[in-house]
């Protein structure tokens, strides 16, 4: 892995790898001094086109946890709205020697752009790019709900895939790029996906994804759901005519109380409640939904942290990189002895 | 093949010796004062009465009538950073051409007598192509008011054909009313067929791979509405549509069936839409954004199809150079448009030539005789016999060359087909019997006479 851009060309060895290695990542987070020495003198670079405080500081927790020195670039406000052109803003980046760029954008592929050119070397992550993929969010996702799935099942997590698991995701699934890097990853794991949105709201193409296409929330959580995950609607895009008003998308696709009621009733027990934030409560997820025991909302956010400090470890510190630190035998980390990559041995392991 | 001395007066003598007429019988061309003087097999120079003739050996060539490309853009006046009239000219003659049409969105907009005056004036001053000026249909492209169409077919530019390209004329009474004015001097309107409405932001072909990709989708629908609407409108007023740069088979089917009504329409694919597909956005390399977009492999095989069997008319490039940081840059920021005139005869040679499609007649009839038609440029598009014009091209069917945008003579380095081999390349270009090209290479322009610099078509007063 040289660089994570999207779950699509992401392979089921590597999902796994950052899966793994994210638990063990969890498991500093709980520790007392939640610190690992893993990129000492490295430098990853927030580059934020976009507005997301969550995403950031995120990216921003992840980085400072494993010793990197973090650079947070707003583009807002900065020389790039004075119009430098992504190229120069990357020229600069590399130039001052970032390591890694964490790249939020509003335009789908800039961090391709990034990785496919020869503007910057550095390791690319895709933290959201326009309506294309966040692949940090999926993992995240994923990791939240293998935690779950394993737990049922009562087996570890480690290792572990999703086959069988029955996971809905509705919402605005054509501007999604959260729905779009679920969809690839949760078929990579074995999940068994159902989108459910109004038909506005679905590409022209999405019935060659991977996955089932419902106009009905209630019928797909009849026929049984494991993870149930909401995505963030726009009440603007009711003066598009995605929706004729924001109620009545409410009461069709939103998970409000009666549909929190049915899991119940349906026999759903262990089914829990998704969303990547931030939710809109009262449009498609109602504030009982949002704060049932079934929400895994703030697991979500916690996982992120874990999920993201494994994408720059594995990137920074993987086989396409030099030492970053000398290694650290007292690391508390090396104790976790399920992946060697923490360790700090540089003999990569495929 | 020496670099020709040039006379001041242009009346080189040059004898093309063994070529393969449109690709068929092998014979000589003698060419004299811009004019075939004769056609036949092994010609005598002296006994046509013709001293001095340049004997230029074609063993092996195929000779076709200069190409005429319906659909430039010289981006002169105004966007001399992306192109001007001398280097997209220069690049044309390099391509085969003989003949450009120069879209009209230039800065100022070609919607006045004064505009399209300079851009003839600029292509005579150059010299390498005739530059055939496109008018605007509205006035600054806006969509809302007929520019000066009469004051442009009465200029010395001697204007006949009228497009907004790059925006469509989408309020339909106004295309109707354009349609129908256009025909007091034998006009026609080019459309750029694109619904507004449905095509916001759109970034590329809405399909299975912008559904992936997250780029706002450009659907089919857009371009062919508007196609229905206009040949309906064009048959009601009974008036001459041509449809530019078609993209998609459900507009083939239009406007074959339009055709089969006798509507007075014709049609357009440019090269880039006979191979590419939007597989190619995968890339998000922006030299692959172009209006309109890349489409499907099946819409590829409905385009060649109707080129071959005659319900597109034409190939034109929509030759659209831009300066580079306008596709370095994210997809969504980047401009639309690909280069095309240098490597047109190659791309039509592989896609429908070499897929045995058509032959070299086919192709005089879709790169000259039609476009030519279309633009009524009379001098141009005509058979390659005795008497007629000497714009002629040689071309080496059996060459094949790689495609660097760094060594074109274009500005544009935005080639989508940088790093391909393709075949056949041109060797000699003829434009009014003085050779712009020879050895595949520049040689000089054509030298207007001083008083036909400022005159009108065929260097006569207007």
């Amino acid at each position: 892995m040289r660089h994570l851009l999207s779950t699509e060309d992401l392979s089921l060895h590597n999902a796994i790898r950052i899966l793994d290695t994210a638990e063990e990542m969890a498991a500093v987070g709980e520790r007392e001094v939640k610190k690992l020495p893993a990129l000492r003198g490295r430098t990853v670079v927030n580059l934020f086109f976009e507005d997301s405080t969550r995403t950031r500081i995120s990216f921003e927790a992840a980085a400072k946890r494993l010793s990197a020195d973090v650079i947070n670039f707003a583009a807002k406000g900065s020389s790039v709205s004075k119009g430098e052109s992504l190229k120069d803003t990357a020229q600069t980046l590399a130039a001052m020697g970032a390591d890694a760029v964490v790249i939020r954008h509003w335009a789908s592929g800039a961090p391709h752009r990034l990785a496919a050119t020869d503007w910057i070397d550095a390791a690319i992550i895709n933290a959201g790019d326009g309506t294309h993929e966040h692949p940090t969010q999926a993992l995240l996702d994923a990791f939240t709900m293998r935690r779950h799935w394993s737990k049922l099942a009562g087996t570890p997590s480690a290792g572990a895939d999703l086959k069988g698991m029955r996971v809905a995701i509705a919402g605005d699934v054509l501007h999604s790029r959260v729905a779009r890097s679920n969809v690839w990853l949760l078929r990579t794991l074995g999940a068994e996906v159902t989108l459910v949105a109004p038909p506005t709201l679905l590409p022209i193409g999405v019935d060659k994804w991977p996955c089932a296409v419902s106009f009905d929330l209630d019928e797909t959580l009849a026929q049984g759901v494991d993870a149930m995950m909401m995505l963030r609607v726009q009440g603007e895009r009711m003066n598009a005519s995605f929706f004729p008003t924001t109620r009545e998308y409410s009461r069709r696709w939103g998970f409000d109380d009666n549909r929190l009621r049915a899991l119940d009733s349906l026999g759903l027990k262990d089914t829990i409640i998704m969303h990547p934030g931030p939710m809109n409560r009262g449009l498609e997820i109602s504030a009982a939904a949002a704060d049932s025991p079934r929400s895994t909302v703030l697991a979500q956010v916690r996982n992120g942290v874990s999920i993201r400090m494994a994408a720059l470890y594995l990137l920074l510190s993987g086989e396409n990189r030099e030492p970053a630190a000398a290694p650290v035998s007292a690391s508390a980390a090396a104790s976790h002895a399920a992946n060697p990559n923490l360790t700090y041995s540089h003999q990569e392991s495929h | 093949m020496a670099e020709q001395q040039q006379n001041a007066d242009n009346s080189g003598a040059y004898l093309i010796r063994g070529a393969a007429i449109l690709g068929g019988a092998v014979e000589d061309l003698l060419i004299r004062d811009g004019v075939i003087v004769a056609r036949g097999r092994q010609l005598d120079a002296d006994d046509a009465g013709v001293r001095d003739a340049t004997v230029i050996d074609a063993t092996g060539l195929v000779a076709l009538p200069g190409m005429v490309d319906i659909h430039t853009h010289l981006r002169e006046p105004g966007r001399e950073d992306a192109e001007t009239v001398e280097t997209g000219t220069r690049a044309a003659a390099l391509g085969g051409y003989t003949a450009v049409h120069a879209m009209a969105n230039s800065t100022p907009v070609a919607d006045t007598a004064g505009v399209v005056e300079q851009v003839l004036t600029l292509g005579r001053t150059a010299g390498w192509v005739d530059v055939r000026p496109v008018g605007a249909v509205t006035v600054g492209l806006a969509g809302e008011q007929l520019a000066e169409l009469g004051a442009m077919a009465d200029s010395r530019a001697h204007v006949r054909v009228f497009s907004d390209d790059g925006i469509c004329v989408h309020d339909p009474v106004l295309m109707r009313r354009a349609l129908e004015y256009v025909k007091a001097f034998d006009g026609v309107v080019a459309q750029h067929a694109q619904e507004p409405r449905l095509t916001a932001g759109a970034q590329m072909n809405e399909g299975e791979v912008s559904a992936v990709l997250g780029l706002a989708g450009w659907p089919a629908v857009a371009e062919e509405s508007i196609i229905a609407r206009d040949v309906l409108l064009a048959q009601h007023v009974g008036s001459r549509l041509h449809v530019c740069h078609v993209s998609t088979a459900g507009s083939v089917e239009i406007i074959r069936w339009a055709k089969s009504r006798g509507v007075n329409v014709t049609a357009e694919v440019t090269p880039h839409h006979l191979w590419l597909t939007d597989e190619l956005a995968r890339s998000y390399d922006p030299v692959y954004k172009v209006n309109p977009p890349l489409r499907t492999d099946a819409d590829v095989q409905a385009l060649r199809a109707a080129l071959a069997d005659g319900t597109i008319d034409v190939v034109g490039t929509d030759h659209a150079p831009h300066p580079s940081e306008h596709k370095e840059c994210e997809w969504a920021q980047a401009a639309m448009g690909m280069t095309g005139l240098e490597t047109a005869l190659s791309v039509v040679q592989h896609t429908m030539i070499e897929t045995g499609l058509m032959g070299w007649e086919d192709f005089a009839r879709v790169t000259s005789t039609a476009p030519a038609a279309i633009g009524r440029v009379q001098d141009q598009g005509r058979p390659l016999e005795a008497g007629e014009p000497a714009n002629v091209i040689l071309v080496d069917p059996a060459a094949r060359w790689t495609v660097d945008p760094s060594k074109m003579a274009t500005m544009g380095r935005n080639s989508p087909f940088a790093g391909r081999e393709l075949p056949g390349k041109v060797v000699a270009t003829f434009f009014k019997g003085h050779p712009t090209v020879l050895d595949g290479k520049l040689n000089t322009p054509y030298r207007w006479p001083v008083d036909a610099v400022d005159a009108g078509p065929a260097g006569r007063r207007a």
